[in-house]
């Protein structure tokens, strides 16, 4: 089965200083959440799979294509990526920041037809923000603007879907909500999310460790190999314990 | 709800206008005279005063206006900053430095002291002030090595400012017969607008107003960030000089009819992101009827406060702008 993306080799620099050192992996439908210490290069992995970022080294293939061989229009409608604590100032309300993700469909000059806007509708009720649909977004909490902006990426309906800390600002209800809306958008597409709580990285169909710009172990939730990279990576820190069918990681403290 | 208040400062901004077309037309060197301006009617001058003079200043004075709202909105969008001004990427000191050179090209053409000056001061003012603010804002993309930094445009920008000050202040030393003149184009006025102007500038508002709008869902995106505006498919450094063309287009227009008129481009994006904020498709509109109503009120008011002298509408642009940004400074304070 073609990976949705692929890596290999991939070497990214960031102002000189090497970040991520000949990473490969393949990302194939489901939920891959990626873990690891800060600074580890979740975040520059993340938009170098998205093309956002010039390689050193390496190679990344989109559905089967060298990434470079798609125009930047097809690779926008192809992957929707959010960003690390992303922006969302300004004037615009809830609906027009979601209506930009119909951009790599529309372009610059395209007018939203019906099918844009049940794409926006369903987005914003998937994140539960469709009741603030007419507020600016200068109005809203930090967690509420992070739901905004992921029903924003939703609203593209892209295949890959590559969330940089997604869960950033929520208080648990609205965390537990996002985790079962990727399990649930995993079952149609792939989804890559940087985590930086274990606990939830660890409902992901496959995990991904990221060390020093490596990825060091990767595996499912119930991988003992995993839990024990987890545990050295993130310096004893952390425990992973069996609770029912999953596995939690809990502070060694 | 933001999009019923947006519709209404739209309606408000048209009834503003028709407003102060009908008062443009009424003042006149008796003061503000809506009386007058009947008695006028009813005489024989009424085409010349009335036809020629007060009707293409008055819708000048607007369209101008326009050009240096939309100016405005569009620097504020593109850099992500309140406080641009569409004179930022050197057009103002551009279009001064040029008009500056043909003015003294003009004194030393009379003296005979140059062959080349006479021929220089045959470009016209208001050639020299559009291909200034174009030239000026060309310099500092070629400083910048195009339009893909953001702080590198806006650091080629100021530095283009300074040098092409110095020269104006270098020329107006050498020939200080071009001083009066620098001084007149500095103020701003709208006192030297035909019906010529008129077209010029209805056609420049023709042309990068729907433009801009089409362009505005680069701005919304923008105000995402700089990667998530990539993510989208956006072709950043291509839309972008797009954009900074637009934005030297319609202030080296405004510019070279109207002289510098001050914070009307600063001032118009910020009323209407007060008043009723909203997405840049809304907002380059709703800047383009602030700024036209901006600057034909203080024109009104310019030519009706000491009549029947008239003062330099930039100056009272400036006067009001100031004021209303050290308002708005003392309300954040408080705030």
């Amino acid at each position: 089965m073609t990976a949705a993306l692929r890596a290999r080799d991939l070497r990214v620099a960031l102002g000189g200083t090497t970040v991520l050192h000949g990473v490969s992996l393949e990302l194939h439908p489901g939920w891959t959440a990626v873990v690891g210490p800060n600074g580890a290069g979740k975040s520059t992995l993340l938009r170098a799979l998205a093309g956002l970022l010039p390689r050193q080294a390496g190679q990344v293939w989109l559905q089967g294509r060298p990434i470079d061989d798609w125009s930047a229009r097809q690779r926008a409608q192809q992957i929707a990526w959010l960003a690390q604590q992303g922006q969302a100032g300004g004037d615009l309300t809830v609906r027009e920041l979601v209506e930009l993700g119909r951009l790599p469909h529309l372009g610059l000059f395209g007018t939203p037809g019906p099918q844009d806007q049940r794409c926006v509708e369903q987005a914003m009720l998937a994140t539960e923000c469709a009741a603030w649909a007419e507020r600016p977004l200068r109005q809203l909490s930090g967690g509420e603007r992070q739901r905004c902006l992921l029903a924003r990426a939703l609203a593209v309906r892209s295949p890959v879907l590559l969330l940089d800390e997604p869960t950033t600002h929520l208080d648990p209800p609205h965390q537990v909500a996002v985790v079962r809306l990727m399990q649930a958008l995993a079952r149609q597409g792939t989804v890559a999310s940087v985590m930086h709580d274990l606990p939830l990285a660890l409902q992901a169909d496959r995990v991904l460790l990221m060390h020093a710009g490596r990825i060091v172990a990767s595996g499912a939730h119930d991988d003992p190999a995993l839990h024990a990279a987890l545990t050295e990576v993130f310096d004893h820190a952390v425990r992973i314990e069996r609770v029912g069918e999953r596995h939690i990681a809990l502070p060694n403290l | 709800m933001t999009p019923p208040r947006r519709g209404r400062l739209l309606w408000a901004l048209l009834a503003l206008s028709a407003l102060l077309l009908l008062a443009g037309l009424a003042a006149g060197g008796d003061g503000w005279s809506p009386a007058g301006l009947w008695q006028l009617l009813q005489g024989p001058d009424a085409a010349l005063i009335v036809g020629q003079i007060r009707a293409p200043r008055t819708l000048g004075a607007w369209l101008a206006g326009g050009l240096l709202g939309l100016a405005g909105a569009l620097a504020q969008g593109l850099f992500r900053n309140p406080l641009a001004d569409p004179f930022l990427l050197g057009s103002a000191s551009g279009a001064s430095a040029a008009v500056v050179a043909v003015l003294a090209a003009g004194a030393l053409g009379a003296q005979g002291v140059m062959p080349v000056a006479g021929w220089l001061s045959r470009i016209g003012l208001v050639a020299a002030a559009f291909g200034g603010a174009l030239g000026g804002v060309l310099l500092t993309l070629l400083l910048a090595r195009g339009a893909q930094h953001t702080l590198r445009l806006l650091l080629a920008g100021v530095v283009v400012g300074v040098v092409l000050s110095a020269f104006s202040d270098l020329i107006t030393m050498l020939v200080p017969e071009a001083l009066r003149g620098r001084q007149v184009f500095m103020l701003g006025s709208t006192g030297y607008l035909g019906w010529d102007s008129c077209a010029l500038l209805a056609l420049g508002l023709a042309l990068t107003l729907p433009l801009a709008q089409r362009l505005s869902r680069v701005l919304d995106a923008l105000v995402l960030g700089e990667d998530s505006a990539r993510s989208l498919g956006l072709a950043l450094p291509q839309l972008r000089l797009l954009l900074v063309c637009l934005l030297a287009a319609a202030t080296g227009l405004a510019v070279s009819q109207a002289g510098l008129v001050a914070f009307v481009g600063l001032a118009a994006p910020h009323l209407v992101r007060r008043i009723a904020p909203g997405a840049h498709g809304y907002t380059l509109l709703a800047s383009t009827g602030a700024g036209a109503v901006l600057l034909l009120a203080a024109d009104v008011v310019a030519r009706s406060l000491i009549a029947p002298q008239e003062l330099p509408v930039g100056v009272l642009t400036a006067l009001f702008g100031g004021i209303y940004l050290l308002w708005l400074l003392s309300r954040q304070r408080e705030a």
